[in-house]
């Protein structure tokens, strides 16, 4: 006898119980806890608030910890979240000359003012496994200077006095799109691309950039300044008719000088690649400058060669990771009515193929007897 | 669930989604641009339907939801409970009670009436999408109404197969205007997409929705002489010897042995119930009698 298979309730019910346990791993094992992962997997916290678009690391640590380290599954419960919550407004744009500076390159100028500060980089370390970190709890401490006084300015700015470097269009008053709040539409103006490569997956930015790095749609990039700090976060106030700060968040801002270009009627002059990410997420906003300057490459009106890179409508559509493997992964839920459709279809074509050949060797060969035709299949 | 609004989605977002459901409904077949919201499930999960149905979702409604036409497969049965949850709403599986059905891949067998809504789960709501990728080209095609390269698809498949090689997703045209994604039903539904009750298509990941309002002319796309042909497997259901349902083909043995059972599972245990038997059924009675569940 066959009974239809039931209990998709309680095949989900004790998925997500094995899920809880697993998550938990061997209970004689001490439990980590947000403030650990906070604290001690803090880069992986930045990139779940950089791509989940929500400053809060706590609720990343948490996330890290729920979606047992799967960045993207963290990523996709801060975006969730994020959705339910309430938009009051928007703050100025901040201030990244005034930023508290932890770290400052440049690649453009040996010195500049305000000096270069190397930070907690990994760039030159040896990567060599360190057993001791396996064993003792030492608490390491660096040596300690006194925070530089004032504002940073920005390198390019020393390039933009002498005209060696494009200048911006002035940004108008008007408050820029909100792609958590409208559809997506092409074409996509500049800060509506920031806005997607920002939130985008980092190994996509990361693997368009270095596309263009190698020839496809090649923008000769130099990073002229990449800064990671404290900025404050102010807000306009209609009652008060002033700004009002509300926080502080630590970002990562990257400036590119990029290739120059020129023509008869116009000096040459550097362009510019712009990338600013929430936390410590340098590789990401190195990234985003070398494609947000890639998908320039129709304003600054450039030989377009159809690189990835330099096309907008290829790089918005695909870049989003929640989109992506929510689309990619659905493949394992059920088809069988699609594939049923499909093999029938398939059983069709095949026969029929079967029926034409036979008839075409019967045809041919007058001496043989007419084959039985088979049957494919059931 | 009670730090969520009814039915999951704030008022707002609801308000912005009816719009474009009744843009929808005024432009039949036309896809609409909407601010589709991350879900708390995956995108390819359902989400531009379960947007849709949270927004038509009101707590005196009942709901159905079926995947593959079958109301206990699993992610059925995660939007069910989704909605039971945050809405509040009466559940059903039988479609005759349903206001409102949530479905993938499927249209039911049993016809809908007026006053029921259908709301489809779409992943790609583009129908011209495999013959142009670029949405900036596919949108001045329909607004031009350029369906040229989609009809020598068509004729293609014929030239090289001897039939048109869709058999799910096949494309409509809604009131002579607009080419439509009719969802990755198979093409036997086809001829179902002009009935009583509305239907709505929801596509979270690609921010499109769009109407087909009841009684609307849906035909499938086809030629003179290869005209459509709603097509399904060439056996009875094993369960209820229904002659005319989609059937699901179950593999049942080593040996390749397979059975054939109604994918709507609903219009098969009512037929079964009403003392209908297939050719590996069992009768009801003693199906209860021997205390297995139906």
């Amino acid at each position: 006898m066959y009974v239809a298979v039931k209990g998709g309730e309680k095949a989900i019910e004790n998925a997500h119980a094995w899920l809880a346990e697993e998550r938990r791993g061997a209970p004689e094992v001490a439990e980590l806890t947000v403030a650990q992962i906070r604290e001690q997997m803090a880069l992986a916290v930045d990139r779940v608030m950089a791509e989940g678009s929500l400053y809060d690391p706590d609720l990343a640590a948490l996330a890290i910890k729920q979606a047992r380290g799967d960045l993207i599954e963290a990523i996709f419960l801060i975006r969730a979240y994020r959705t339910t919550l309430p938009r009051f407004g928007h703050s100025t744009p901040v201030d990244t000359g005034a930023m508290a500076v932890d770290r400052r390159v440049s690649a453009t100028f040996k010195d500049v003012p305000g000096g270069q500060v190397l930070g907690p980089t990994f760039d030159y370390t040896h990567r060599l496994l360190d057993f001791k970190l396996a064993a003792d709890g030492e608490v390491p401490e660096a040596p300690k200077a006194p925070a530089a006084e004032g504002d940073v300015p920005h390198i390019t700015e020393f390039l933009n006095k002498e005209g060696l470097i494009q200048t911006e269009p002035p940004g108008n008053d008007e408050t820029p799109p909100d792609l958590t709040r409208e559809p997506l539409e092409l074409p996509a103006d500049r800060t509506l691309r920031m806005q997607a490569l920002v939130r985008a997956d980092e190994g996509f930015t990361l693997g368009m950039a270095y596309s263009t790095q190698r020839g496809y749609g090649r923008n000769h990039a130099f990073v002229g300044e990449l800064r990671i700090g404290t900025v404050a976060v102010e807000v306009d106030i209609p009652e008060l008719g002033f700004a009002v700060e509300i926080g502080e968040v630590r970002l990562t801002e990257c400036e590119t000088v990029n290739q120059f270009l020129g023509s008869g009627s116009t000096p040459p002059q550097f362009t510019r690649g712009y990338g600013l990410i929430f936390g410590m997420c340098e590789r990401k906003a190195i990234s985003v400058a070398l494609v947000e300057r890639a998908l320039r490459s129709k304003e600054l009106g450039e030989e377009r060669t159809g690189s990835p890179a330099q096309d907008e409508e290829f790089v918005l559509y695909h870049c989003d990771n929640i989109q992506a493997t929510g689309f990619l992964e659905h493949i394992k839920l059920p088809h069988y009515v699609d594939f049923q459709s499909e093999s029938e279809l398939v059983r069709r074509l095949r026969e029929e193929f079967v029926a034409a050949q036979e008839a075409e060797t019967a045809a041919n060969d007058p001496d043989q007897p007419m084959p039985v035709p088979e049957t494919a299949g059931e | 669930m009670t730090d969520y609004n009814y039915a999951y989605l704030d008022e707002q977002t609801k308000r912005m989604i009816r719009r474009a459901l009744l843009k929808g409904i005024a432009i039949p077949g036309y896809q609409v641009p909407f601010a589709s919201r991350e879900m708390p499930m995956p995108y390819g999960w359902g989400t531009g339907g379960i947007q849709v149905s949270a927004s038509v979702l009101m707590p005196s409604d009942t709901l159905k939801v079926i995947d593959q036409g079958a109301d206990d497969t699993t992610n059925a049965v995660s939007i069910r409970k989704f909605f039971e949850q945050t809405a509040q709403v009466k559940t059903t599986e039988a479609t005759t009670k349903a206001t409102v059905i949530q479905t993938r891949h499927r249209i039911p067998e049993q016809p809908l009436s007026e006053g029921q809504i259908l709301v489809y789960q779409v992943p790609i709501p583009e129908p011209l999408r495999f013959l142009e990728p670029r949405e900036t080209e596919t949108r001045k095609m329909h607004s031009l109404e350029e369906y040229g390269l989609m009809h020598v698809k068509l004729y293609e498949d014929i030239a090289q197969h001897g039939h048109i090689a869709t058999a799910y997703d096949y494309p409509v045209r809604v009131e002579g205007r607009y080419v439509m994604d009719p969802s990755p039903i198979p093409k036997f539904d086809n001829p179902k997409l002009s009935m009583a009750a509305i239907q709505l298509f929801g596509a979270g990941r690609e921010q499109r929705i769009y109407a087909l309002p009841p009684y609307t002319e849906v035909i499938s796309l086809d030629f003179d002489d290869h005209p459509f042909e709603a097509s399904k497997a060439d056996h009875c259901c094993d369960l209820c010897g229904a002659s005319t349902s989609y059937l699901d083909e179950v593999i049942i043995d080593d040996d390749g042995g397979r059975m054939f059972v109604c994918s709507d599972t609903d219009y098969c245990q009512t037929r079964r119930a009403q003392g209908h038997v297939g050719r590996l059924g069992v009768p009801q009675e003693k199906v209860l009698a021997s205390g297995a569940k139906p």
